[in-house]
């Protein structure tokens, strides 16, 4: 298996960004990685972009052969992948083997969504796609209230509070008041979370993370290329990927999203690292509850030990395990075909110490990991300097 | 959604006839085709399941898709059935702070949703509780 | 003889006092109780309709029959309020009771008399030798318009029976039925109209009360029996007063008619009325015990049953929630609350 590396990052500001569109959302993000990586295009291979559901957002399929068109990239292979909020984080895998492999050199990997032409009640509803449609959806469950199942039960079971619940989402908007690119970039107060409205019972508005559009991009290369190409290359050391029941209901636990579990053990087994070894972590924040679910999934904490965790500053900024410096889904915002690979950007940038304010100390291994649905899919990424 | 596609449930959705693995003695809802634990070497067979279970865990709706937002606030569950698998449904005709994990829970026959003012109306099970 | 296998009752279980409707159009609630004879009315949840409640009471009903479903030979669901103008009720409630199959099925519709029509209808399929068993129901979620006189009765509820001929296991044995019909228009709804139309005063003694006690009568003559010979007697019960009235005319007693008054508690659920009253006896009758029941149906109609009670009914009511424990079995909305149940707010 050849070694694989990000020689390029480049992301939209994350938001509601009325003036752009699926394709100038792409575009931009790909021009932006391409420059940054110091390439034209003429050299790509291949380009894999997440999209989870232009289809219902924007009415649009066939979303590979818009991006390549568009991007000028003609007549370079273009494929789309879609595992829902994972999409992004699948489609980084793709491009991470198709160079590992040996098919490819040079490879784009984008990310995007453009969820605000779509009204709010219909985005509930495309959102929701990512569960059980038979089964789920038709009983009315909508995606919030399946995170809120997860969320009551880890109450139920190991004592996490709704303050708890509320510290991630504090943490985080402090983390992305410090990314220029976050959808949100201010802080908020315990109280206010407390005080949103309930969106799923004990979810509440500041628990969920913001309908977001925006994309992002990486540019891949293998070792070779990265060497000829870059100066300041990071490597991508692990690569996993799991599925679990597309359900909750078909779940042993629920407190536990196996995918997860399953997925980190494959990265950390390819990168020959453990937990302890990771300096920081790009966590699938989608609601609060799984940010906490997911810190104990990736072997950060013991089984109910997360809240505990974020009460005792554990994944802040400057804590033992900063988790989501770039402010995550909750701040940083969540259009979801972008995230996985946003969240590759954040760890590249961190890797290469550039993250300014919230540049996390001696950023040495970073971990991202993405989630689809409510866990039926995971994949996580191992990066290293 | 689709009227064949809420058709083909029906035995299902109106009776609570889920699956059962005679390989592995392990009783499945929603129907399954293959068992997930021993796959293809064992022998799925419909089962009646059991109308009465109790709550794993539950939320209330209080934001939902346009074809359940005149229900809200509704209560969705996970239901530990008895003898039988977690399913997800509708907990109805409740006061939502009555509703709490461990109560006992029974099924009943519902409306879950229709098909705008004209379109078909889709019925199915939801659970009342029972204490 | 035809008889009844097996019996079940279902009213929902919200519900709003008349004094509440009474607040909202200014009307003064004692006036309103006393005119009436009714305090509160059933409201069907946002997810019920005729078919739930159908399929409900038919479940019960089968319950205590002991039988399989698949053994059902015919359905048929009494209603002015069927959920479908076109597509019967009576399929989706077979499909829910498992006994989809080689059945009789039609809707029925006579205003509030169309679940005892439903029973003859059965009653004639056994004792043709058609069938072995049927289903007969009557349930409805029926509406009155806002600010109507009809608003603080109008409410939901069903009754369902498995019928059966020679049967040790029947419940009750049906002695006589007969109906008396004309064309009296008293009370209707038209088609693609939400809310029916009445005649007012008119449903009184020239529709309810010359129907009912001329079907009365003629059962009565018909089985050589006097208001003394019969232990409960049942009524259709638009409200509490009309009933009462009925049965003082015909020389019944109070404590005759009393078992059988849900509508003080629950209103008037039209084509479950006069059934859940049936239930409601039957959930306390002794075997031997003879019951007089008569419809009525607006436009217009009545249905009169004779019955006697068997010694299987001590085996069988416990196995089923009663009708009075229903009626008890309640939480109360507001107006706001009831007119989103019953869709009656536009929402685009």
């Amino acid at each position: 298996m050849r070694k694989v590396a990000v020689i390029g990052v480049g992301m939209t500001k994350f938001g509601e960004l009325w003036n752009s569109s699926l394709r100038s959302l792409t575009i931009e993000a790909g021009i932006k990685a391409l420059n940054d990586a110091g390439i034209g295009g003429e050299e790509v291979d291949a380009i894999y972009t997440g999209c989870m559901s232009g289809d219902m957002f924007v009415k649009q399929g066939h979303i590979a052969s818009l991006i390549a068109d568009y991007g000028g990239m003609l007549p370079v292979p273009s494929t789309r992948v879609e595992a829902a909020c994972a999409s992004g984080g699948l489609a980084l895998r793709q491009g991470f083997m198709a160079i590992a492999s040996g098919m490819a050199d040079i490879v784009v990997v984008g990310g995007v969504e453009k969820m605000t032409d779509s009204l709010g009640s219909q985005t509930t509803g495309y959102l929701a796609l990512a569960a059980d449609q038979e089964w789920e959806a038709f009983n009315g469950a909508t995606f919030p209230s399946l995170y809120a199942l997860m969320a009551r039960r880890h109450m139920h079971e190991y004592g996490t509070t709704e303050e708890q619940l509320g510290l991630v989402a504090v943490k985080n908007h402090h983390n992305g008041s410090l990314n220029p690119n976050a959808h949100f970039q201010f802080d908020v107060s315990l109280e206010k979370v407390m005080n949103s409205s309930l969106v799923a019972d004990p979810l509440r508005l500041f628990h969920c993370s913001p309908v977001s559009d925006g994309a992002a991009c990486v540019i891949l290369a293998s070792e070779e290329k990265a060497k000829e190409l870059s100066e300041d290359p990071v490597w991508i050391i692990g690569s996993g990927q799991a599925s679990a029941a597309i359900g909750l209901y078909d779940r042993e636990d629920i407190c536990t999203i196996d995918s997860t579990v399953n997925a980190a053990r494959a990265a950390y087994k390819m990168a020959g690292v453990t937990p302890k070894d990771i300096d920081f972590a790009e966590v699938h924040d989608c609601f609060t509850i799984n940010e906490i679910i997911s810190s104990e999934d990736l072997g950060f904490f013991k089984k109910g030990e997360g809240g505990k965790a974020v009460e005792e500053g554990l994944t802040s900024l400057d804590g033992e395990i900063p988790i989501n410096p770039s402010g995550g889904l909750k701040a940083k915002g969540h259009p979801v075909g972008a995230t996985g690979v946003a969240q590759a950007v954040e760890a590249v940038i961190q890797l290469r110490g550039k993250a300014g304010k919230r540049q996390v100390k001696d950023a040495e291994i970073g971990l991202t990991h993405n989630i689809g649905g409510s866990g039926g899919t995971a994949v996580i990424h191992i990066f290293s300097r | 959604m689709s009227v064949p596609r809420f058709w083909r449930e029906i035995p299902y959705r109106y009776r609570l006839i889920g699956s059962y693995c005679e390989n592995c003695k392990e009783t499945f809802f929603p129907p399954r085709e293959i068992c997930p634990k021993c796959r293809r070497a064992g022998n799925i067979k419909n089962i009646k399941l059991e109308e009465e279970g109790e709550i794993f865990s539950y939320t209330v709706i209080r934001t939902a898709p346009p074809e359940f937002n005149t229900q809200t606030p509704y209560v969705v569950a996970l239901i530990k059935l008895k003898n039988g698998p977690l399913i997800l449904s509708q907990v109805t005709d409740c006061d939502v702070e009555d509703v709490e994990i461990g109560k006992k829970v029974r099924m009943v026959f519902r409306k879950i949703s229709e098909d705008g003012e004209a379109g078909i109306i889709n019925y199915g099970y939801k659970f009342v509780l029972a204490e | 003889m035809v008889g009844i296998i097996g019996y079940g009752a279902y009213i929902p279980k919200n519900r709003i006092k008349t004094s509440e409707i009474a607040r909202v159009w200014g009307k003064d609630p004692v006036n309103v109780e006393k005119g009436l004879g009714v305090i509160e009315k059933s409201v069907p949840s946002i997810d019920e309709d005729t078919i739930t409640i159908s399929a409900t009471a038919a479940k019960y009903a089968l319950k205590r029959a002991g039988i399989e479903p698949e053994k059902i030979g015919a359905i048929y669901i009494g209603s002015e309020s069927h959920p479908y103008v076109v597509k019967p009720s009576g399929s989706v409630v077979a499909a829910a009771l498992g006994c989809e199959g080689e059945l009789r099925c039609a809707d029925y519709e006579f205003a509030c008399k169309a679940g005892t029509a439903a029973i003859q209808n059965v009653m004639g399929l056994i004792e043709g030798g058609y069938i072995d068993y049927g289903i007969a129901i009557g349930a409805d979620t029926s509406q009155g318009a806002p600010g109507d006189a009809l608003e603080y009765s109008a409410a939901a509820g069903g009754a369902a029976f498995v019928l059966s001929k020679d049967n040790k296991e029947n419940i009750v044995t049906i002695e006589e039925t007969l109906s008396y019909t004309t064309d009296t228009p008293d009370f209707w709804r038209r088609e693609h109209q939400h809310y029916p139309q009445h005649g007012g005063r008119f449903t009184g003694e020239p529709a309810y009360f010359k129907h009912v006690g001329t079907a009365t009568e003629m059962m009565m003559k018909r089985a050589g029996i006097t208001p003394e010979d019969v232990d409960y007697v049942v009524f259709h019960m638009p409200n509490a007063k009309f009933p009462m009235t009925m049965a003082k005319k015909l020389g019944f007693s109070k404590e005759q008619i009393a078992p059988s008054l849900v509508v003080k508690e629950i209103g008037n659920t039209y084509s479950g009325s006069s059934l859940l009253g049936l239930t409601a006896v039957l959930d306390i009758a002794k075997p031997g015990e003879k019951i007089l029941m008569t419809s009525y149906g607006s436009g217009a109609g009545s249905d009169s049953f004779y019955m006697t009670v068997e010694d299987a009914i001590e085996r069988k009511r416990d196995l089923c929630p009663k009708t009075w424990e229903m009626v008890h079995e309640k939480r109360y909305v507001d107006y706001a609350t009831y007119t989103k149940y019953r869709k009656k707010i536009l929402m685009r």
